[in-house]
């Protein structure tokens, strides 16, 4: 909301704090103001002129050279390129060391633009005349200035040379911006500010005095209101403006409009968007000849029932918009845009007043089906006091009298039927005292309720409100307005007391950071996805169309298909961001991610998805299969994941490498899978290198993680023993099934198995490889003899043979 | 035999001086002092010796074995030394070459913003917790005070999954959750994601991290609310940092205020990053509102609370000077390297 600073000053006289005190009071009373901006802004030296004398310029066509009055002794000679300069004009003149806002083209520059005496083409010229673009406005906010070239003070202006011509516009006022919160509608007005600002200032607050207006005659005599859905419209009023008289508003009017960022265009319509500014009611209004029947009927519009509005646009309505109706067919969509059917035009001689009040919810929903918000509805949709209706609609018709711009019917047709119920809020001071952590008197307290129009009622120990403040609603709502004019700043800080609580994170969080700490060191960062992405992304991760994963939480009103679906999995994001990487050309790059996929019970969904927090970590460059592997198993033996951990090879997972991808199971339960990307995967991501991918689902190895019971085992005392063994086996058998039976069957006794060489190749039978293990035995408790170390090896041949195992030669 | 041993000595402290390696040295003492040295042979002779010289000689030997071994010593040690010192300086490097580092993975400056913000709150007794992301409009709406059409929730350009379900548009819910199972005194902090139909600018993501704080016991006040709070951002950004609170609107408290503090970067000066203004926004909060407490089971006569909401990232992008938000989410490894 944009507002002018003199016209809210006009509500409280006496208000004279600067724009930056009002900036700063106003916004600490809890009228947030977002800023200000200074119409006279980087014009200086500026004055009324008038040309007394126009001649030809002796060495260029297009410019002419005027003696220009401005007040002094001698006039000002000025060379100007206007073409509507002309001798008797009233003009703005720019003295030499003046300032103007733009130059022609309306451009505006931080530091605007200096003017200084000089001569044009060898003629001295001693300042500028200038238009409004100089000055810093569209040219249409100034009805009255020409297309093109400097702006003349209309006749019968109030002005002489050497008048500061910015006060003669008006110019001289300040255009703050109002951030209103949604609770506070009645703050969308000049008026609701004004007393805000009022109570702010501690200053009286004097509103318009609104007179009786109207002749003799009645306006419902003229029209007759008939609302059908009382539910969305409470408060219906119309009055009757006849012999209408159509000009310019006056200067008064103008500026306040212009400085609230709205074009004067002329009387009847500056009226209508005055009245909306200053009591933040939305008017309309109907050729009063044009409305058959002289009847208006309220009622919901027919589904697929078709309609123009005044902008032009057909627009198909459906049976939940209210439409305002005449005895025939429908002349505008309440509350949102008036019908072409009925629009005022020039030839307007009588009109109707519409001054209503409609359910904000509906407008608001409706507008946003039709998709035409505006400024209308964009007031209604926030819910309007009743009240205010009939108060706003008086004030039109004042306004229409005193600037004889039509005769007022007198009466008011006023069909008011959900009158609202006032309300009393119980008014404690110990209660808001203890709320706020404050001790202030109920005195001041009360002291700050007058200035906003609540009453409080002794008798009753009660506040009552006012029909235009809905937002107050119980005792908290009142501990705020205490607060807020008490002063936030003046509430003292203090800590809670009371019980202790003990400051943690969660297991599971210790977990994550864990995982954090794991993965930056085996060269990981963290990476960051939206967790909603491209169905597209399953395509490229080559799942088949009746995969599991691609049954995923589905966002019914998503920015893009690109962001229409909850991910199921995390690789979408890590693929997308290792892309990312290689089109900018980063070497080597590994990345982790610790976020939740969506995976749904049941579609459609009824109740909420599980959300799964993943580790996922991925790279490509010098990275492969079980470059990952490590970086997985060191968290997970990090993570207190003792026994050993299994992979293979499923082929279940379509997006990796068929021959390189592994399934990690951890005492039977499957905790995650990793493995290098399919080439096609990788490509259809845009990544030209081998990557490889690894994901660990956390609720899975939650269960079996220990960080807080870890005991010393002690070291080794006695001896221990190491044995090679030399292998030679089937190339297709992994070496996992090998190192199982190991550690089976090495029992108790054995310390460490190492894999320390595996050979394929010419020495070796077709379908071989050799490979070749360290084993490491020890006992705890005594050094072991040569029976407890043959035992052992026998068992472990034993079961070699049984394996189909030969030992090397 | 005087004379003899005289010139072995001679001879072999002159050898002993002119060697110039360890071998040479060990050469020179298996010529004189070994099994088959000149000084062994010497003894070798003393059965040839009268008995009576024999003490005399046998002094005489034993002084010039001492006096050959001895300067054989200091010769080894002068060897050795030089052998270091040249070791030493043929393994001079440049010291001026670049560091060697094994190569670490960093923390996302989110992830960092957040654990300083969870070591302040935690230190307060401050439980972190967590709640769903896919929510229920009744717990992101309605038990926070929105009921269904309130414009809030236009406000908050919803993402919706049907007409019960939501991505959660705050981190609030997760408020209504822990009062409905837990009983005070309550002080938890609820970090999460939280998901807003806005187009990816600067400013904007339609995925973005809020932090929750909520408060609830006896005799909690608005003073309670602003003590922390300004306890919060000096630790957060530097014991000099200043607060204000100004009124605000949010449904779910009341009062309500928004924070700001003092430019960290100017002090208050006015700068680029506070807009001129001296002063940055950093927080919503306020008294939690006295329906939320009854819809969540607690009795707003009893107990009374605060809580606060903190955008993550707007954290992350002041602290760090970020300028543009896209790079929080686009995991570019140099600039996840910087931090």
């Amino acid at each position: 909301m944009n507002t002018s600073y003199n016209w809210i000053k006009s509500y409280v006289p006496g208000l004279a704090a600067g724009n930056q005190e009002y900036f700063d009071k106003m916004t600490l009373s809890g009228t947030k103001v977002e800023g200000f901006a200074a119409l006279d802004k980087n014009l200086e030296k500026i004055v009324v002129g008038r040309i007394e004398k126009l001649e030809p310029h002796p060495n260029a066509n297009k410019l002419v050279v005027c003696q220009v009055n401005v007040g002094g002794p001698e006039p000002l000679q000025i060379v100007t390129g206007a073409p509507n300069a002309a001798e008797g004009q009233t003009v703005i003149v720019v003295l030499d060391g003046g300032k103007v806002a733009g130059d022609h083209d309306g451009h505006l520059p931080e530091e605007g633009v200096p003017i200084k005496a000089g001569a044009l083409r060898g003629v001295p010229s001693a300042g500028m005349m200038c238009s409004v673009e100089e000055l810093g406005f569209e040219h249409s906010y100034f009805p009255e200035a020409p297309e093109n070239g400097i702006y003349v003070f209309p006749e019968g202006s109030n002005v002489k040379p050497g008048d500061d011509a910015l006060a003669a516009l008006g110019l001289h006022d300040t255009v703050f911006e109002y951030e209103i919160t949604s609770n506070r509608v009645d703050c969308y007005s000049v008026l609701g500010i004004a007393r805000e600002a009022a109570a702010t200032f501690r200053l009286p607050f004097v509103p318009p005095v609104v007179p009786q207006t109207g002749n003799a005659e009645k306006a419902s005599d003229y029209v007759s209101v008939e609302v059908k859905d009382t539910d969305l419209c409470p408060r219906y009023t119309a009055r009757v403006v006849k012999n209408i008289k159509f000009g310019p508003s006056p200067k008064w009017m103008q500026e306040r409009l212009r400085a609230s960022g709205i074009r004067p265009i002329n009387n009847l319509v500056d009226i209508t968007n005055y009245v909306m500014e200053e009591y933040g009611q939305p008017m309309h209004a109907f050729d009063y000849d044009l409305i058959a029947g002289h009847k208006i009927v309220v009622r919901r519009a027919e589904n697929g029932e078709k309609f123009v509005t005044l902008d032009g646009q057909e627009r198909t309505l459906d049976d939940r918009m209210l439409m305002i109706c005449d005895g025939e067919k429908a002349i505008g969509i309440a509350g949102i845009m008036g019908g072409e059917n009925s629009k005022i035009t020039d030839d307007v001689k009588t009109m109707v007043f519409e001054s209503a009040c409609f359910d904000g919810t509906n407008i608001r929903l409706s507008a946003k089906r039709l998709g035409l918000r505006t400024e209308a509805s964009g007031k209604f949709e926030k819910g309007l006091d009743p009240e205010n209706a009939l108060a706003a609609i008086d004030r039109a018709c004042a306004l229409v009298e005193e600037l004889g711009c039509g005769e007022v019917v007198g009466g008011c047709v006023d069909v008011y039927t959900k009158k609202p119920v006032p309300r009393e809020i119980p008014f404690r001071p110990d209660w808001i005292n203890r709320f706020l952590g404050t001790d202030i008197s109920e005195e001041t307290m009360l002291s700050y309720f007058p200035p906003l129009a609540l009453e409080y009622d002794a008798a009753r120990g009660a506040v009552k409100i006012p029909t235009f403040r809905q937002d107050l609603e119980g005792e908290a709502d009142l501990a705020e307005e205490v607060a807020r004019f008490y002063g936030y700043d003046n509430i003292p800080t203090t800590l809670p007391t009371g019980e202790a609580t003990a400051g943690k994170l969660s297991y599971k969080q210790r977990v994550e950071a864990l995982a954090s700490d794991v993965m930056e060191y085996c060269g990981f960062s963290q990476s960051m996805n939206f967790s909603f992405e491209s169905p597209k992304v399953w395509d490229k991760l080559r799942l088949p169309s009746d995969s599991k994963l691609r049954q995923a939480v589905t966002i019914l009103n998503p920015l893009g298909e690109d962001y229409s679906i909850m991910r199921t999995l995390p690789l979408g994001g890590m693929l997308g961001s290792l892309a990312t990487n290689f089109s900018r050309r980063n070497k080597n790059v590994k990345l982790y991610e610790l976020a939740n996929i969506y995976l749904p019970k049941a579609l459609p969904l009824s109740e909420l998805p599980d959300e799964r927090r993943q580790l996922c970590f991925g790279a490509y460059g010098e990275t492969d299969f079980f470059a990952l592997k490590a970086a997985a198993e060191e968290f997970l033996r990090k993570a207190g994941l003792k026994d050993p951990l299994e992979y293979e090879n499923t082929g279940e997972y379509p997006f990796l490498h068929p021959g390189r991808q592994a399934v990690i199971r951890y005492q039977e339960t499957g905790i995650g899978y990793l493995g290098e990307v399919h080439p096609v995967t990788a490509e259809a991501f845009g990544i030209g290198e081998r990557t490889a991918v690894a994901v660990l689902d956390l609720p899975a190895i939650l269960p079996f993680t220990n960080l807080d019971n870890r005991h010393y085992e002690g070291l080794a005392r006695f001896p221990a023993v190491s044995r090679d063994l030399a292998l030679v086996m089937d190339k297709s058998m992994p070496v996992g099934s090998v190192e199982k039976m190991l550690r089976q069957r090495g029992g108790r006794l054995l310390e460490s198995v190492q894999l320390f060489d595996v050979y394929e190749g010419a020495q070796l039978d077709e379908g071989k490889k050799s490979v070749a293990y360290s084993i490491v035995l020890r006992a705890k408790d005594r050094t072991l003899e040569e029976k407890d170390i043959t035992g052992v090896m026998n068992k472990i041949l034993n079961g070699l043979k049984q394996m189909g195992i030969e030992l090397r030669s | 035999m005087q004379e003899k041993l005289a010139k072995i000595k001679e001879e072999a402290l002159a050898k002993l001086n002119a060697a110039g390696t360890m071998d040479t040295l060990n050469e020179i003492r298996l010529a004189y002092l070994g099994k088959k040295g000149e000084l062994t042979e010497v003894l070798k002779g003393m059965r040839d010796v009268a008995p009576e010289e024999r003490p005399k000689v046998g002094e005489w030997v034993n002084s010039t074995r001492k006096a050959i071994e001895e300067r054989l010593a200091a010769a080894q040690k002068e060897i050795a030394e030089k052998a270091l010192e040249a070791r030493l300086k043929a393994e001079t490097v440049d010291v001026t070459l670049p560091a060697k580092l094994p190569e670490i993975g960093h923390r996302h400056p989110n992830t960092l913003a957040l654990e300083e913000l969870e070591r302040v709150f935690i230190g307060m007794g401050y439980e972190v917790v967590e709640g769903p992301e896919v929510e229920y409009d009744y717990y992101n709406f309605e038990a926070l005070n929105i009921p269904a059409n309130h414009p809030a929730k236009d406000e908050q350009d919803t993402f919706y999954v049907n007409d019960k379900i939501v991505l959660r548009t705050q981190t609030s819910p997760v408020q209504v959750r822990t009062m409905e199972q837990k009983k005070p005194p309550i002080r938890i902090l609820a970090p999460g994601r939280v998901f807003r139909s806005d187009d990816v600018d600067a400013t904007h993501s339609p995925c973005f991290n809020q932090v929750e704080g909520l408060v609830i016991d006896k005799n909690i006040t608005f003073a309670d609310l602003k003590g922390t709070l300004g306890q919060f951002a000096r630790e957060m950004f530097g014991p000099e940092t200043k607060v204000k609170f100004r009124p605000h609107h949010f449904p779910f408290t009341e009062p309500s205020a928004e924070m700001d503090v003092s430019c960290f970067k100017c002090g208050g000066k006015g700068c680029r990053m506070c807009k001129g203004s001296g002063w940055i926004e950093i927080l919503g909060c306020g008294m939690v509102h006295p329906k939320v407490l009854r819809m969540s089971g607690i009795d707003p006569e009893a107990y009374s609370g605060f809580a606060f909401g903190i955008g993550l990232e707007r954290i992350t992008l002041l602290k760090y000077e970020i300028d543009d938000m896209r790079l929080l989410y686009e995991n570019d490894e140099r600039f996840l390297k910087q931090f």
